[in-house]
């Protein structure tokens, strides 16, 4: 989905690379620091996220029917629709307030598959993923390291000790205070009991791993805590997710919100859960973590790729998690 | 090789005569030898070239493959349940790497 | 025309000698980097069938039309085919008219099989129309044909 050298838009062509806002709500001055109305980003937030589910694929309260990456509109467009916007943010956020927290659950990204992939994704047998899951029932029972221990030594069978345990994820570490996603908390395993060394991201190991620990919840709706000791952390996935980003400037929110369900070129934009990771994508003819996904992401906008592990990513990560409440984990999803 | 390289999915009995279907999924990246690394070298032609099934010693079924077969591929065919015994799946790469898998069919009546 | 340009005139293009070599050694396949076209494929249809002619009858080929992602698309084949000793496919064979090479994949299938219908994944280059080739016990062949729009190429453009 990254934008290749066909894209369109080139520095030579006049026009300018900077797109238009597709919500004012979300437009900033320049830097990261930009002063936003209190209100609208209220609005912006109650929203975004209270509401997500009522106008899947729409753009909230766009009654104008202008393309989000229209030029030219006219300023008064823009002042109209920030003053309803400024009434009806008012009115939302006290509603929103009232509207009860078992909000409809946002569509899986699977909705937006070919029934062939749907019907791939669903069957054990053709799933090419499985074949990391099978690789990760092998690796549980294995000892390793200086303990000589197996995942399966402490834990005994995934199907029972794993169940549920990739609903919770990403978790603070109570003894660390340190932000962990399930790949984290395997090697944190790996280091602290079985005396071994930590997987590196992205190895066969890891994701074999990964994949198999959250196979165990297949079906299990996420369900991941965002308060206390993880507060911080969601708070910082939360801007990072609503942050305009790179040469393109455009936050994940953008696509992913305001314009999920519509088409970019070929493909739906999808609601950007991450209850299938991790994920086999056809692009990389593999199975791969939801950090690589992310590295894509960034690079889709132009932006820092950070690190696999990264705690920019990993903030990332709690945020969408919790987006993700409700939805059921399809670990190892297929992926476009 | 991974460690656990294939999966088999067959049913275990079938009635003598009944025909079976049977998914054979193996993990390998079926390099193409069209692309360049990341320092411009053409990355090796690395391909599952044959898929044999054997029944109980004869062969039932075969596939020649080519880059052209998706990466990890996925094969679904059927045989036809003709008594007890091992069924042996065998795939072979360009560079002489075979992976094997036997299942055993149980076949009544 | 100078004695040079004559010699440079009679020699077989770099194509021509690698077609050449390639039916020679069983394969029609095309230089890298230069996909196949659709006379490469009629010619391995031909190889194949040995000049017999090709009914569009019997054949399934069941392929999205619109295939998300070139590097796996999923294929079926089908084919009436009562499967007996007597009568039975022998084999299937999936050709492409705009991939590097146009022969993909064979199954080779027999009485044994019980049933003629076989499924995988394929690579597509480009959007195509993909042929289906089935050779009968009899020594007959039959054929399908689909066409598929492919957005997100496999082969080329280091995919």
């Amino acid at each position: 989905m990254s934008p290749g050298p066909h894209s369109g838009l080139s520095p030579s062509d006049g026009r300018s690379l900077r797109t238009r806002p597709l919500n004012p709500s979300s437009r900033k001055p320049e830097g990261l620091s930009g002063i936003q109305s209190p209100v609208s980003k209220h609005f912006a937030e109650s929203v975004g996220e209270w509401v997500p589910a009522l106008r899947p694929g729409r753009r909230r309260l766009c009654c104008f029917g202008f393309s989000p990456l229209a030029q030219g509109e006219g300023k008064q467009h823009r002042t109209a629709f920030a003053s309803f916007q400024f009434a009806a943010g008012i009115i939302l956020s006290l509603t929103a307030l009232a509207v009860p927290s078992d909000a409809k659950p946002l569509p899986s990204g699977t909705t937006f598959l070919s029934d062939n992939l749907k019907a791939q994704q669903a069957d054990e047998a053709a799933n090419p993923g499985m074949l990391w899951v099978s690789e990760g029932a092998q690796l549980w029972e294995q000892p390793a390291g200086g303990a000589n221990k197996s995942c399966a030594s402490c834990h005994g069978k995934a199907e029972a000790s794993m169940k549920g345990v990739a609903t919770r994820y990403p978790a603070v570490n109570d003894e660390t205070g340190k932000l962990l996603n399930l790949e984290g908390r395997i090697n944190l395993c790996r280091t602290e009991n079985q005396k071994a060394e930590p997987y590196a991201y992205e190895s066969d190991e890891l994701l074999s791993l990964t994949a198999f620990v959250a196979r165990q919840s297949l079906g299990m709706p996420m369900n991941v805590n965002v308060t206390g000791k993880a507060a911080p952390f969601y708070e910082a996935g939360k801007a990072f997710f609503h942050q305009r980003q790179g040469q393109l400037n455009l936050s994940c929110a953008q696509c992913h919100v305001d314009n999920a369900g519509r088409r970019l070129r070929g493909d739906t934009i999808s609601h950007a859960l991450p209850n299938g990771y991790p994920a086999y994508r056809l692009e990389w003819q593999s199975l791969g973590s939801l950090h690589r996904r992310l590295r894509s992401c960034s690079f889709g906008v132009r932006a820092i790729q950070f690190d696999y592990g990264s705690q920019e990513y990993l903030n990332l990560e709690l945020y969408l998690a919790k987006r993700a409440e409700g939805v059921a984990i399809e670990t190892p999803a297929i992926r476009k | 090789m991974a460690l656990a390289p294939a999966r088999v999915s067959m049913p275990k009995e079938a009635k003598k005569g009944e025909i079976i279907d049977i998914k054979a999924l193996i993990r390998h990246p079926m390099e193409t030898g069209y692309r360049v690394d990341s320092v411009g070298q053409p990355i090796p032609r690395y391909i599952i070239q044959r898929f044999t099934v054997t029944y109980s010693g004869v062969e039932v079924f075969r596939m020649d493959m080519t880059q052209g077969v998706a990466a990890n591929p996925f094969i679904a065919f059927s045989t036809v349940a003709t008594g007890t015994g091992e069924l042996v799946f065998k795939w072979e790469d360009n560079r002489g790497e075979v992976v094997t898998v036997t299942k055993k069919l149980t076949v009544t009546g | 025309m100078t004695k040079s340009e004559r010699f440079f005139e009679a020699m077989p293009t770099r194509r021509d000698i690698l077609i050449g070599a390639g039916a020679a050694a069983g394969l029609v396949f095309a230089p890298h980097g230069v996909l196949a076209t659709t006379e490469m494929r009629d010619e391995v249809l031909r190889k194949l069938t040995n000049g017999a002619p090709v009914k569009d009858e019997r054949v399934t080929l069941t392929i999205p039309g619109i295939a998300e992602n070139g590097l796996s698309v999923y294929t079926t084949v089908a084919v009436e085919s009562p499967m007996t000793e007597a009568d039975h496919v022998r084999a299937i064979y999936i050709l492409s008219e705009k991939n590097p090479i146009a022969h993909l994949m064979t199954f080779h299938l027999g009485p044994r099989a019980g049933r003629a219908k076989v499924s995988t994944n394929i690579r597509l280059a480009a959007s195509q129309q993909v042929t289906a080739l089935v050779e009968m016990s009899d020594g007959t062949f039959w054929r399908d044909r689909k066409d598929v729009v492919v957005t997100i190429a496999a082969c080329i453009d280091g995919g």
